[in-house]
């Protein structure tokens, strides 16, 4: 009776896992080159091998990562490279936001084990879920696989690029796919007036206090940038 | 050690900002004003940082055809906006750089 009752419960509940997996797997074929060339480059910068993994393990949030192994390989304060990762990682909060209202009746635990795993990828596809048609209630292990399978590429894709990494000469300019990869994550990202201007503004700001000490230029743009959004997002 | 005790509180400074609004639902409230900026965060930040690796070199302006970076890097923006793909933009970008770099030297 027992064994037969915990099927019935856990049955959906697995399915709802798979298909979590299942979602996430398109995704992977950006993170997994994106994983690889985070290792590569944090390697070519300097930063430990150790370290390097621990930063996907322990802060598991890509792009903070690039800037801030960037950061490591400039011999940058580490009070501006914490910054710099907190204002990169900013936009955590919006997703926390949209997705805390599904989570309210869960047990705290599953709370904090779902924020861990609350990455660009796992959001995108579990507030898509959320909102569709279904169980609410068990919803959560869609939430968990999705997490889970971008967790697990993560960490193996940036294995592979870190132990790839020592084989790769300078001359290769690496380095250069952090331009690549913000140019690749901005653009798109850009649909109206007021975000064009601020993303303007900032990087001219930027290029023209980059000599300032301790990298301070970066968030006077950034603060410059968003006036400037917000300005042009009043007018409109 | 230092890099050590950065990577722990970015760490921590990361996954209490994924927790905050789950824990505390209904308990804390985000200012409109800045909900309205926090949609610029991402744009802003990222462009602050990769406008100065295609614009400068050693900390001075550096606008000339010969500028492979800055070629390619607008050649990338380019790809972007027209795929929204991240793996072409970072491939064709990469590749441009390649010969470009190949050329000038």
């Amino acid at each position: 009776m027992h064994a037969n009752k915990s099927y019935q419960v856990l049955h959906p509940a697995r399915n709802e896992f798979f298909s979590g997996i299942i979602a996430e797997l398109p995704l992977m074929v950006g993170v997994i080159p994106f994983g690889m060339i985070y290792g590569i480059l944090a390697i070519s910068v300097g930063v430990p091998a150790n370290a390097a993994q621990a930063m996907s393990a322990i802060i598991f949030a890509g792009s903070s990562q690039f800037v801030s192994a960037q950061l490591f390989g400039l011999s940058v304060p580490a009070i501006i490279n914490l910054f710099t990762v907190g204002v990169i990682n900013l936009r955590h909060a919006l997703y926390s936001a949209s997705i805390a209202p599904y989570l309210q009746k869960l047990p705290t635990r599953w709370k904090w084990v779902l924020a861990y795993l609350l990455t660009d990828e796992a959001y995108a596809v579990s507030i898509i879920h959320y909102q569709q048609e279904g169980d609410d209630r068990i919803k959560h292990w869609f939430f968990l696989g999705s997490g889970l399978t971008l967790w697990t590429t993560w960490q193996l894709s940036t294995a592979a690029g870190i132990y790839l990494g020592a084989s790769v000469p300078a001359s290769w300019s690496l380095d250069f796919t952090l331009a690549l990869t913000f140019i690749a994550l901005v653009v798109p990202a850009i649909k109206d007036r007021a975000s064009l201007g601020a993303a303007l503004a900032a990087g001219l700001v930027a290029v023209a206090l980059f000599n300032l000490p301790l990298k301070s230029g970066l968030l006077a743009a950034s603060l410059i940038g968003i006036l400037v959004g917000l300005l042009l997002e009043g007018k409109s | 050690m230092i890099i050590w005790l950065t990577i722990i509180a970015a760490g921590i400074l990361t996954y209490a900002t994924r927790l905050s609004f789950i824990l505390f639902y209904g308990q804390i409230r985000m200012p409109s004003l800045m909900e309205r900026a926090l949609r610029f965060v991402p744009p802003v930040v990222l462009t602050a940082i990769f406008f100065p690796e295609l614009l400068l070199n050693d900390g001075n302006l550096f606008l000339s055809f010969g500028n492979a970076r800055l070629l390619a890097g607008m050649l990338a923006i380019v790809v972007a906006w027209r795929t929204k793909n991240v793996v072409y933009t970072i491939v064709i970008g990469m590749l441009a750089l390649w010969i470009l770099q190949f050329f000038f030297s």
